[in-house]
């Protein structure tokens, strides 16, 4: 009966270690405060009809940015922990974790900062930027486009669940390890959350992945042939062309696993004929190209930064697009380097070998155009460009420990060693998230209509910079000096404490980079007056400077006509701009993705517990909201263009009657002290007004 | 707004729900692909059990393909009804497809069960998880059809053949053919290759 009702849940699954009493109440804790906030200023009806149920891509966006920043902070605290317990635990010492729990963490840090803040941040980027560079207003399906967000936060849900129910994550590695995954060696919920937290945000993937093509492909401003696409968006392009071809196979893999563990068929078991191998083949051809998926808007991205801040055009466009598909293309045939040690033959190693060692030509050929369109430019030292001048450094040292790895013989002594863990955080945290923190800085004004405070900036980049080099410099060493990955315990003789002690403090140097980055952006919510710009303020060249700032839900009042590369640029070149106004078509705002969404993660908790009742319930649920949403015939209105005229003359007047628009005064940037007597006058006055008196009486 | 950009508008709309509708098709042969590629690998594990070829029966799988086939057909027919605007005529060939597609199935349900009445479970060996999972998945998919085809027609009864109609029946009928494809692959590599 019992098993009926709730399946293989327990008493025991609650909460009773101290991490998960610690994490399932700091998840209440901060539940409530956002409740709390919400009921105290009656905000419930604005985020739902505003922010939850919207299909505006610019929302869903920041939402993306808002989801992926909890999890940085989330997947960083993981980091800390581990560095902790590795400079702690050596010799007699065995730190504060054990080493069941010290696996879990490494996985779920893996887990959260791939899925959920590296994704979130591209995915947010894309959805904001890329309508508005390609001059279109919405997306081609704004409700698919709903509809993965809420998986990808169905996603989150369920890698954070095991604080609630189970106590345990998955101890396996980032991708769950055969035949250790399986349910003879894992036997615990943990594996579980890991399949269907991935499943169901790798499903929300593959949506906007067919979705952003779609856009790109069809929805383009009149004149804009491919090849006067901005280059982000086509790094865009290629990459969801990329995840497209991957996301299925990692579906089905995770299916293949979970039918392993929950119904004991024998696809990668060691019994009974299954093939471990098998499952490493197939979760490595999803996983090497994954990470170009994360990076190639990057690349995109940093082209457009480095041809603004030199204010040329972008040296030899037609090579960068080349370059873009070439390291695409070459992706998606390299993933056996990841496993030359288990033994597939010379030949084979040499041809992977081989292959991987050409990536490094596409990419040398963007950093050929960065360097050449940096060249006679008029360079500006903005944080952007800070930001991608520390990608330069940090992405070549990636690059080159990468060209290293793919040599067979090499890979022999250096595979599974530190070496290896420092070379992709180099990639990573080089490439993909200094694109990311590149991007922020570089599009914030658009986004909110005013600049971030360029000092606290700079700092926040320093402190980045530094902590970066400190922690992952002695990785290399450490991997040099036979270091393996995933230790969480050594012997004393080694003598490699200090080198840990040393990665421990370059972590905490990064985490000041971190919380320099939040007060960088509080402090420019406070100064927000004085940061005010124009829609333009870096003097941009791609259409997404055209639209106001922050755009206006139709993006264009009219759409743009993009007869150039670097459309924006000529439109301004040729003072010509005059504005018509037309009726404008825009989807209704649903709730569907969330109820799909929610469903779906019931089904996935249901699945991993495996309590039957609860899946057939959500997979109905699922159903039944599809049809009644497919066969909606009235998902979209329409904005009379006299309406259309009265908004953006609203929008004038206001801009108008605001404090005039200054924008290049950096030194007058707020610094950190600043910041901290702004905050303690904030709170003292708060006291003093109102909660002081209230809580005394 | 005029009716000319209206219509211009909806056209534009169709075209690029097909264009994502192929690409949705691309993800979902994908998942066959590695379906497919995981039965070549492991179809030879039949450890503890029997090879393929005393378990299948090849009149048993070419009537399911004809069946698959000539559902195939019904649903070409019915599409150039629905372009036309024959109502009545959408609705037969629909609900002739739909009894083959269903016809189909109720023969594969039947030799699964079978199968699993010999004791040739999935949970036997590798050979048996990956015939199990290749041809349920695409067994699923035909079901997944056959509610979208029912749910189709009812619309169409309640609402009559409107341009969002057509453009769902396209889809549809493309899903048909899909899995058709895939069918044959099935036929080929699963049955066929069990007696080479």
């Amino acid at each position: 009966m019992k098993e009926l009702l709730i399946g293989k849940l327990t008493w025991e699954s609650l909460p009773h270690q101290w991490w998960t009493i610690a994490g399932s109440l700091s998840f209440i804790f901060l539940g409530l405060i956002v409740a709390g906030i919400l009921t105290y200023t009656k905000r419930w009806k604005w985020l739902w009809n505003e922010w939850l149920t919207s299909v505006d891509p610019k929302k869903i966006g920041i939402m993306y940015f808002i989801a992926g920043g909890g999890m940085l902070l989330r997947g960083g605290l993981d980091a800390v922990m581990l560095w902790l317990q590795q400079a702690l635990s050596s010799g007699d010492s065995h730190g504060y974790l054990n080493a069941q729990h010290f696996q879990e963490i490494f996985t779920a840090h893996g887990n959260i900062m791939v899925f959920f803040v590296a994704m979130a941040f591209i995915f947010g980027l894309i959805n904001y930027i890329v309508p508005l560079q390609i001059g279109a207003r919405d997306l081609a399906s704004p409700l698919m486009n709903t509809l993965g967000f809420w998986l990808f936060v169905g996603g989150i849900v369920m890698v954070n669940m095991f604080f609630f129910f189970g106590g345990e994550y998955a101890a396996t590695g980032w991708l769950a390890v055969q035949p250790l995954a399986g349910a003879e060696f894992s036997p615990g919920a943990g594996v579980d959350y890991w399949v269907w937290s991935l499943m169901i945000s790798g499903i929300g993937t593959t949506l906007g992945a067919i979705n952003f093509i779609m856009t790109i492909l069809k929805m383009r401003a009149p004149g804009m042939t491919l090849m006067k696409m901005p280059l982000f968006t086509w790094g865009s392009l290629y990459s969801m062309v990329m995840a497209l071809t991957i996301f299925p196979l990692l579906s089905m893999t995770l299916f293949l696993v979970y039918f392993d563990r929950a119904l004991g068929t024998h696809f990668f078991t060691t019994m009974g004929g299954g093939d471990p191998m098998l499952y490493t083949n197939l979760i490595w051809m999803w996983g090497h190209p994954e990470v170009y998926v994360l990076v190639i808007p990057a690349y995109g991205l940093f082209s457009e930064v480095v041809s603004t801040f030199s204010r040329k055009p972008i040296a030899s466009y037609t090579s960068a697009v080349v370059g873009m598909f070439g390291v695409a293309s070459l992706a998606l045939s390299v993933w056996l380097h990841h496993f030359f040690t288990m033994g597939a033959g010379a030949n084979v190693n040499a041809f992977f070998g081989v292959m991987t060692t050409f990536v490094a030509i596409p990419t040398a050929v963007l950093v050929f155009n960065w360097i050449a369109t940096m060249y006679g430019g008029r360079i500006r030292f903005e944080t952007p460009m800070l930001w991608f001048l520390g990608f330069g450094f940090v992405f070549a040292l990636g690059g080159i420990s990468g060209v290293m790895l793919a040599v067979p013989p090499v890979d022999f002594q250096l595979h599974n060693s530190l070496f290896l863990v420092a070379h992709f955080h180099s990639t990573v945290i080089g490439g993909v998230l200094f694109g990311i923190f590149c991007a922020i800085s570089y599009w914030w004004p658009k986004f909110t209509g005013f600049r971030l405070n360029e000092r606290l900036g700079r700092y926040a980049f320093w402190a980045w910079i530094i902590g970066f080099n400190l922690s992952f410099i002695p990785m290399y060493i450490l991997g040099f000096m036979g270091a393996s990955r995933r230790l969480d315990h050594y012997d004393a003789e080694t003598g490699w404490q200090p080198l840990f002690i040393l990665m421990f403090i370059g972590g905490l140097v990064i985490m000041l980079g971190v919380a320099l980055q939040l007060a960088q952006i509080i402090a420019s919510f406070i100064e927000k007056k004085r940061l005010r710009t124009n829609n333009d303020p870096w003097d941009g060249r791609s259409l997404e400077w055209a639209a106001a700032s922050p755009p206006s839900f139709y993006n264009f009042t009219t759409i743009p006509h993009a007869a150039t590369r670097d459309a924006y640029w000529a439109i301004k070149k040729s003072h010509n701009r005059k504005t018509q106004y037309e009726d404008i078509h825009m989807p209704k705002s649903t709730g569907v993705g969330i109820y799909i969404s929610l469903f779906a993660t019931l089904a996935s908790f249901a699945f991993v517990w495996h309590i039957i009742w609860l899946i057939v319930v959500s997979i109905l649920g699922i159903i039944v909201t599809f049809i009644v949403r497919a066969f909606d015939e009235n998902t979209e209105y329409t904005i009379p263009a006299a309406k259309v005229k009265k908004m953006e003359e609203a929008r004038a007047k206001k801009e108008k009657a605001g404090p005039a628009i200054e924008n290049n005064d950096y030194d007058e940037d707020m610094g950190l002290w600043e910041l901290i007597k702004v905050i303690l006058g904030f709170i003292l006055g708060l006291l003093r007004n109102r909660g002081w008196r209230r809580w005394r009486a | 707004m005029s009716h000319e950009r209206l219509e211009h508008h909806e056209a534009e709309a169709t075209d690029r729900a097909m264009f994502g509708f192929w690409l949705y098709l691309m993800t979902d042969l994908l998942m066959f692909a590695i379906l497919f590629g995981v039965y070549a690998v492991l179809h030879g594990n039949a450890i503890g059990g029997e090879e393929g070829r005393h378990l299948f029966s090849l009149p048993l799988a070419l009537t399911e393909t004809l069946l698959l086939l000539t559902s195939s057909f019904t649903c070409g027919l019915g599409m150039i009804a629905a372009r036309l605007g024959k109502k009545k005529q959408v609705l037969t060939w629909f609900g002739v497809t739909f009894v083959l597609g269903l016809a189909f199935l109720l023969l594969e349900i039947d030799e699964f069960v079978k199968l699993i009445d010999e004791g040739q479970t999935p949970q036997l060996n590798a050979f048996m998880s990956s015939f199990f999972t290749l041809l349920g998945t695409h067994g699923l998919h035909i079901t997944i059809g056959l509610l979208w085809i029912a749910a189709t027609l009812g619309y169409i009864m309640k609402r009559g053949l409107n341009h969002h109609m057509v453009r769902k029946l396209a889809m549809l009928s493309l899903f048909w053919h899909f899995l058709d494809i895939v069918w044959i692959f099935i036929f080929t590599i699963v049955y066929m290759g069990a007696f080479v």
